[in-house]
């Protein structure tokens, strides 16, 4: 219950900011929160990370290999994913990449906030505050003392090893940039459980968690600041946090990443139209379909605060060169606000070109496809895999002449391995049929007049524009997005007990009008997304350290000449603590 | 464990002194057979892999004759050129016993994990190459190198376990770059510079790895093992700076590819797959040579292909299951037409080894590549009669050129053959149905006589 964090919040807060807070009369569900996570950072988090500290100018051209899908989200999988050597050696180069680039002479001056005096030499005190500043936004939270002295030791030790304060700097940062602190997004509490096992994440887990969600990227200063004053422990102090990301430009960067992930954007990055089908669908096609998408997102749900149902109905847009052929109208000079005529079937983002050419044969259209995107990406529901061991070959009969893909389709629904998942992705995916394979409008197939009508959960429609208000209408829509909101800002799948709290947040969804920034600001004040339950920790009796540790002698002596024959192995590899790896 | 042996050590990094290098590999310094150095250390014996999606039609693709002097049926005649250098394993089973036949996912996960998955999330273990390369991969620059022809960086068959996938190189000027730019240590370079920046970098790694250390004692178990595997990953980032600082020997076969500028281009249309393939495979063949790994995985495609032949609609995948039984023919022609060109490339890749000459040989013959694929016949989705390549002799322990009938026994029997091969001393390898400490003992030359 909401009293519950009401009772929370007196012990830290005076009465008026209870007060303030708005405490009374909501009542989100009991909940223990989420496991506390241990994410890996992505590759656009680490740049926007990056591009915050240290300017957009800095920048990689390399990507960490993606995580993998679960439960609808990529960002689920970053609280498992393991790291392979291959992806440190590509952290590696990232960092290394980033590192010259922060010390580089054209930017040394105003990334690092002194000069030594002597760029010859160690100096520490200029060391200690670069590293101070910059290792606190990068571990997102205070180095201790002890953790900013190694940092000024190693930089000092590798100056005066290359005779260049800058390089030492350079090559410290480069292991800070590589450090399990900042590649993974550690969440801890410093509370002790209550009786239901449940403890308040600190100050700086949830300033991370605030941040990844809101903005995908470490928190800034101001976001810091407020973590170490304490202000995000009051209901006061947080709402005026969250309050302040929520308006900050940043916000449209995480809100890029949850829809391009929520969408299956990815996908983008495989998607090849066959040339000789459609020549004029190029890679720049590609790029712009899947920009122009996330434009209206923004657009309608960010900056003009609109109903989210309505991104599915509105005929309002941005339009670019490559695509304007596509969409069958003039091409203009860079990316334009474009509004569709009333009586266009170009009504929602369904019937954008990122969803009919995305979810689509390299060659043709696919009802089955765009019926299946619809109900897995929009409205969170599972269309099992096809049955093995099921003859298709119905499905192109030469004898047949099937022109349109409805009757092509129609041949699933005779079969009863297949009927019950054709008959919840075909109905609405056919009301697609006015776009061909890479999203053109077109009003017939093979000469034959195509038929649009159809169904989605019992409301009939006889076209796309149907198609778009039935899902508008579709109670499922915004709990799916609430249901992706919550599992991707807690970093990791929703479970069967938190279906109260789902419910709760839908519910408030619905009070806001459907307003995406509202319906943030409710799950990042919520209870639940500041809580994790309590999980067991290692003792130190279980306690090993890692598998294997090669020992290498650091007794190397200076310059000389190597007869390679001759030179003595100084290397030992020792087993401190063996597993079986087989 | 991993030994870092192989490599001399220089004294003397700092300041970056010109060092004398040694004549390159000859065949003066190998023994008579051309098998081996000669001081005695053999030439290494690497493992790969090679996959491709959806199968073969058995009408077309399984020759009728068994033994040395198979004919090659119209799906495989481009394997003529290297029909010398491969054994073709026919009539294997994967059994997927208590689980669901997942489509074009239980077949492959078997292949290379000797289990069945229990959902398409599910990698039961670790995949095989991942297993030899932790008992052969330790030593070089690179544990082991995946990469995949099709241009999506999802696509592998190599993984840790469920939640780390060996992220495959998709692009061949990134390959290029990671393999022979600027960090390539050239084993027969006129001169050895080494860097002071590198041993500068592998001290302040100890602090990361101290830092590792110390977070470990601070998460719960399932994270804490992710941790160690991190800082496993340290370790052979530091190995690598180890190795950069020493002067590598010089190897004869080693010889720097022609810088990729740019990438081909991008697509999915069975050409420009091809190139790509191409490109991949010249990288990872130089690589292989110049021993800056052991181990390497190489996608055609993934099992779910999505290859395009331009004029017609459907992708490789969609095409298995829909396109219909050409009654002249007799099979599928398009669906046919894919694999016929998965199996050019398979050709290529073969051949492509034999062109690096080694020892008193070729690389192909001190390598041992297992190639698989996720069904029998893909347009039913079947998990019999799945063909399992080999390739190469694996330093005179294999013998090739074979046509054998599997007989319906499980495919991880290729498997473990190749485990036993690269020294992995396991008494068997697979569960349940899909267990065997069988051999295919008609490859192995020790049991000729």
């Amino acid at each position: 219950m909401r009293v519950k964090s009401c009772i929370r919040a007196v012990g830290t807060v005076a009465l008026t900011s209870l007060l303030l807070a708005g405490c009374a009369g909501t009542d989100e569900p009991e909940n223990p929160g989420t496991p506390p996570r241990v994410r890996v950072i992505t590759t656009q988090q680490y740049l926007n990370t990056v591009g915050n500290v240290f300017g957009s100018s800095v920048s990689m051209d390399m990507k960490f290999p993606p995580l993998r899908r679960t439960d609808g989200l990529l960002a689920n999988g970053a609280a498992l994913a393991g790291v392979t050597a291959g992806k440190i050696e590509t952290f590696q180069r990232a960092a290394s990449s980033i590192a010259a680039q922060v010390v580089a002479p054209e930017r040394r001056n105003y990334l690092i906030p002194c000069t030594p005096a002597d760029e010859k030499k160690a100096d520490p005190e200029c060391a200690k505050q670069f590293f101070a500043q910059t290792g606190r936004l990068l571990h997102r939270r205070k180095l201790s003392e002890e953790e900013l002295g190694k940092y000024v030791t190693s930089a000092s030790q590798a100056a005066d090893q290359l005779k260049d304060f800058y390089a030492g700097v350079e090559l410290t940062l480069e292991s800070m940039l590589i450090s399990p602190e900042v590649l993974f997004i550690v969440e801890s509490s410093d509370e002790k459980p209550d009786k239901n096992g449940t403890r308040k994440l600190d100050a700086y887990s949830l300033a991370s968690r605030l941040s990844f969600f809101l903005w995908d990227a470490g928190p800034d200063d101001m976001v810091l600041t407020a973590a170490e004053k304490g202000e995000l422990d009051s209901e006061r102090g947080l709402r005026k946090v969250v309050d302040a990301m929520l308006a900050s430009p940043r916000l449209e960067d995480g809100m890029r990443a949850f829809f391009d992930d929520m969408l299956g954007f990815d996908d983008f990055d495989a998607l090849s139209k066959d040339p000789t089908v459609y020549p004029f669908f190029t890679g720049a096609t590609a790029a712009d379909a899947r920009e122009q998408t996330m434009r209206t997102i923004v657009d309608h749900l960010i900056h003009k605060q609109e109903d989210y149902r309505e991104l599915f109905t509105t005929r309002e847009t941005f339009m670019s060169p490559a695509l304007a052929p596509l969409y069958q109208i003039p091409a203009s000079r860079g990316w334009t606000e474009y509004t569709f005529p009333e009586d266009s079937p170009r009504q929602g983002l369904l019937t954008q070109v990122s969803f009919v050419a995305l979810r689509a044969h390299p060659g043709r259209s696919s009802p089955t496809l765009r019926g299946k995107a619809l109900r897995e990406r929009l409205l969170c529901q599972v269309v099992p895999p096809p049955p093995p061991n099921v003859d298709f070959g119905k499905l192109e009969n030469p004898d047949a002449h099937y022109k349109t893909q409805r009757e092509r389709v129609a041949v699933h629904l005779e079969d009863p391995a297949c009927a019950g998942c054709h008959k919840i992705t075909d109905p609405m995916g056919l009301a697609l049929e006015s776009f061909d394979g890479a999203g053109r409008f077109r009003t017939e197939e093979n000469g034959a007049v195509i038929d649009t009508s159809g169904e989605l959960d019992g409301v009939h429609f006889t076209d796309v524009v149907g198609l778009g208000k039935a899902l508008h209408d579709n109670p499922a829509l915004p709990s799916c997005l609430v249901d992706r909101l919550y599992s991707y800002g807690s970093g990791g799948a929703a479970k069967p007990s938190d279906r109260p709290l789902l419910k709760y947040y839908t519910a408030e969804f619905q009070k806001s009008g459907y307003k995406l920034p509202e319906i943030l600001r409710t799950i990042t004040l919520s209870d639940a997304f500041r809580h994790v339950t309590e999980v067991k920790k290692v003792t130190s009796n279980e306690w090993h350290g890692p598998t294997e540790e090669i020992v290498i002698d650091e007794q190397l002596p200076t310059t000389t000449t190597v007869d390679a024959s001759s030179s003595s192995h100084i290397q030992t590899v020792a087993l401190t603590n063996s597993h079986d790896k087989n | 464990m991993s030994k870092l042996t192989r490599r001399t050590v220089l004294r003397g990094v700092v300041g970056g002194a010109a060092v004398n290098v040694a004549l390159p590999l000859l065949n003066c310094m190998l023994n008579t057979n051309g098998t081996a150095f000669a001081d005695g250390k053999p030439l290494p014996v690497r493992f790969g892999t090679w996959g491709w999606g959806l199968g073969m039609t058995q009408s077309i693709f399984v020759p009728k004759k068994f033994g040395a002097d198979f004919d090659l049926p119209e799906e495989i005649t481009a394997l003529a050129p290297i029909k010398q250098h491969i054994n073709l394993i026919t009539n294997t089973q994967a059994f997927r016993d208590n689980y669901q036949n997942l489509c074009h996912y239980t077949g492959w996960v078997i292949a290379r994990t000797g289990a069945a998955p229990k959902d398409t999330k599910d990698i039961p273990g670790e995949t095989i190459d991942v297993t030899i390369a932790n008992q052969i991969g330790g030593g070089t620059r690179f544990k082991s190198l995946t990469a995949t022809a099709t241009g999506d960086v999802r696509n592998t068959y190599s993984y840790e376990n469920s939640n780390t996938p060996n992220a495959p190189e998709w692009s061949p000027l990134q390959f290029y770059t990671r393999l022979f730019g600027p960090d390539f240590p050239d084993p027969n370079a006129k001169t050895f510079t080494p860097d002071p920046r590198i041993m500068v970098r592998r001290s302040v790694l100890s602090g990361v790895m101290d830092q590792t250390k110390s977070l470990m004692q601070t998460v719960p178990a399932d994270d804490r093992a992710r941790l160690d595997q991190y800082f496993t990953g340290l370790r052979h980032l530091e190995q690598q700076f180890q190795q950069r600082l020493e002067k590598p020997e010089p190897i004869e076969a080693c010889v720097r590819p022609g810088e990729i500028k740019v990438d081909p281009a991008m697509g999915q249309e069975a050409e420009a797959i091809r190139v790509r393939h191409e490109m991949m495979t010249q990288l990872m063949v130089m690589a292989l040579a110049c021993d800056q790994t052991r181990v390497f995985n190489m996608a055609y495609t993934n099992a779910n292909s999505s290859t395009i032949k331009p004029g017609y609609e459907k992708p490789h995948h969609t095409t298995t299951h829909e396109e219909p039984v050409d009654n002249k023919l007799g099979y599928q022609p398009t669906a046919s037409w894919f694999t016929r060109r998965a199996m050019e490339s398979w050709a290529y890749f073969v051949d492509a080894f034999t062109k690096v000459k080694e020892g008193n040989g070729t690389l192909l013959d001190n390598v041992f590549i297992m190639a698989t694929t996720d069904h029998g016949y893909a347009r039913v989705h079947s998990l019999d009669h799945i063909p399992i390549f080999t390739a190469g002799r694996a330093g005179g322990q294999v013998r090739t050129g074979l046509h054998i009938d599997g007989k319906g026994t499980t495919g991880c029997r290729v498997g473990y053959t190749a485990l036993r091969l690269m020294g992995v001393d396991k008494p068997s390898w697979g569960v349940n149905s899909n267990n065997t400490s069988q051999e295919i003992g008609e490859i192995l030359v020790s049991r000729l006589s």
